[in-house]
């Protein structure tokens, strides 16, 4: 199984499109930390306007902490779309280029296979995240150095700087089996077609969709988003309020978990049943 | 004959909705054999490899390789079959040498730098081992498949349609070595092929599918020997002999004529006779041409090639 893992891997990272995302989010780390470089201070200032004459505040708020909460915040509604390129092209890709007539030829299981293809799968938005959190929060704490986390979300709640790490290690974590299920849910649609751009558009849709079902003040509705996994993506926000509320976190991490193998389970039969014709 | 079957399959069928592709098919293929699978377009060829390679579900039927179900045991199997099907496709953003490296490795077996290489040249491709195969012309990823094909010493070869896109110097060295792979190797060879000609050249037995279902298995002695043969004589005084021709029993035989030429469809002994006949009856014979080939068999047993 490792070997299929690292040729899936060796297979990715040959394409063009597992770039896109690398450079996506370095780019976009690097505007808003020269950004941020330049007009920062400005930036806290309002943040912290009217705070100033109730609290006194020591150290420094724009500090790497500040900047990688802030990137983190802005990009991981986008992470998405740069996820869904590499998913979606992981089974698509191969009945395009029809070398499944290459490798299911082999002494290789089928089975074996689209576990190794889910694997990877799962290590690429690792790779992608672990990325973003040595942009965002390595190259920042170096450039902006460290100091108390300013969070702004519900309110603003200020943390020592001996109480922040934990907090992202935790957000990144989540967020990793967030991008996990965005990730095999383009899987699944590319284990149905011959072409990497229909799970690409189908995954997006069925996010916007489910986002915007969510939003509805409607009673069915709201009665079914506990069940929507876009309810539970944005659950990484947890980590960084004063009380972390640990029990939706494990619930939103079940249902989470509970769609990836279900999604596993699905595109496996699928995949196993299939007829290749490519 | 080595009598150790290779392939067996019994009542094959594979149906596409309504569509019946392939229709209680029967195979054997022994050990040591070039087995050359022929069919018309359509006939269901392709669906059939794919089978045996379990790249697509029959309907029913049973498959054996090495004596062994493929259902059962899928990994030992596939560890002794090197196959093309259809066109060989390979990642194209990989060079040659990625592409066979990665194939080598889910073949289970560790192959070496050398072997790769050794492949490659065996080929003609190993000066451009390094070269994205998204550069290589067809007749060079045909070759490239030839060489996956035989990368981890496969007891079974499977070849569907090797020499498409090859030019006649290619084709013949693919020939050259699907006749060394049988005879030194000792390899047994299922070849689908549309050049009937190959496979009369190379296959010890051969099979005729046609709508999915068996027309005629057998040596290819055994199947060409049993039919008519077309045979043009060239002969002199040639409004005389036809008026004898059609006034014997020859005539049943008679097939056209042009110019100094007769043509029939005789047994092999009938050309003895017939020779023999208009020898005696004063006409000069010049020349008896063949022209029965695998191609006219072939022709006769799918009504004509393809439906």
């Amino acid at each position: 199984m490792i070997t299929l893992v690292l040729i899936e891997l060796q297979k990715m990272f040959k394409k063009w499109r597992t770039y896109i995302g690398i450079i996506a989010i370095g780019l976009l780390t690097i505007i808003v930390q020269l950004v941020l470089y330049f007009t920062g201070k400005n930036f806290v200032d309002a943040q912290m306007r009217g705070m100033e004459q109730s609290f006194v505040i020591v150290g420094n708020l724009l500090n790497g902490y500040f900047i990688a909460r802030l990137i983190l915040t802005l990009l991981i509604i986008h992470i998405p779309f740069l996820v869904v390129l590499v998913g979606g092209d992981l089974l698509a890709g191969e009945a395009t280029a029809g070398t499944y007539r290459m490798i299911l030829t082999r002494p290789v299981s089928r089975l074996q296979v689209i576990t190794s293809k889910f694997i990877a799968g799962m290590l690429y938005v690792i790779i992608l995240l672990a990325w973003l959190a040595f942009l965002s929060l390595g190259v920042s704490l170096i450039v902006f150095g460290s100091g108390p986390l300013l969070s702004i979300g519900s309110g603003i709640v200020i943390f020592a700087e001996n109480d922040i790490l934990w907090r992202f290690l935790g957000a990144y974590a989540f967020a990793a089996l967030s991008m996990t299920t965005v990730m095999f849910i383009s899987i699944v649609f590319s284990s149905l077609v011959e072409n990497a751009i229909g799970p690409i558009v189908s995954t997006m849709a069925i996010i916007i969709i489910f986002l915007i079902v969510s939003a509805i003040p409607v009673d069915f509705l709201q009665n079914i988003k506990p069940y929507l996994f876009t309810t539970h993506m944005s659950q990484w926000n947890n980590f960084f309020n004063d009380e972390v509320n640990y029990k939706e976190i494990y619930n939103s991490s079940w249902i989470l978990l509970v769609h990836i193998v279900g999604l596993y389970a699905i595109t496996t039969y699928i995949f196993i049943k299939k007829d290749i014709l490519s | 004959m080595n009598s150790e079957q290779v392939i067996e399959v019994r009542g094959l069928t594979k149906k596409f909705g309504n569509l019946i592709a392939v229709n209680n098919l029967d195979l054997n293929v022994y050990r040591g054999d070039v087995f050359g699978f022929l069919g018309p377009n359509g006939a269901g060829k392709s669906t059939t490899i794919r089978m045996l390679l379990s790249l697509i579900k029959p309907t029913s039927g049973e498959m054996k390789i090495f004596g062994r179900s493929i259902s059962k045991d899928r990994k030992e199997i596939f560890s002794k079959i090197g196959a093309i099907v259809e066109k060989p496709d390979f990642y194209l953003y990989l060079s040659a040498y990625k592409n066979l490296e990665i194939l080598g490795k889910l073949s289970g077996t560790d192959i070496s730098t050398k072997k790769l290489m050794s492949m490659l040249e065996l080929v003609g491709l190993d000066k451009r081992y390094k070269s994205k195969v998204k550069t290589f012309s067809h007749g060079m990823k045909q070759r490239l498949g030839i060489a996956q094909a035989l990368l981890h010493d496969p007891e079974l070869i499977i070849l569907d349609e090797p020499t498409t896109g090859l030019d006649p110097q290619g084709m013949k060295e693919i020939r050259d070595l699907i006749i060394y792979l049988s005879r030194e190797k000792g390899k047994t060879i299922f070849l689908s092929s549309h050049i009937l000609h190959e496979v009369e050249l190379i296959s010890t037995r051969m099979i005729i599918i046609n709508r999915g279902t068996t027309q005629v298995e057998g040596t290819v002695d055994e199947l060409l020997k049993t039919d008519k043969i077309k045979v043009t004589f060239e002969i002199d005084k040639i409004e005389d002999a036809l008026r004898l021709v059609n006034e014997s029993s020859w005539q049943n035989n008679f097939k056209s004529t042009s110019k100094n030429e007769i043509n029939f469809e005789l047994t092999k002994n009938e050309i003895a006779e017939l020779n023999k006949y208009l020898i005696e009856k004063g006409f000069s014979v010049s020349a008896i041409i063949p022209v029965r080939s695998l191609e006219d068999f072939f022709l006769k047993i799918t009504d004509g090639g393809a439906k």
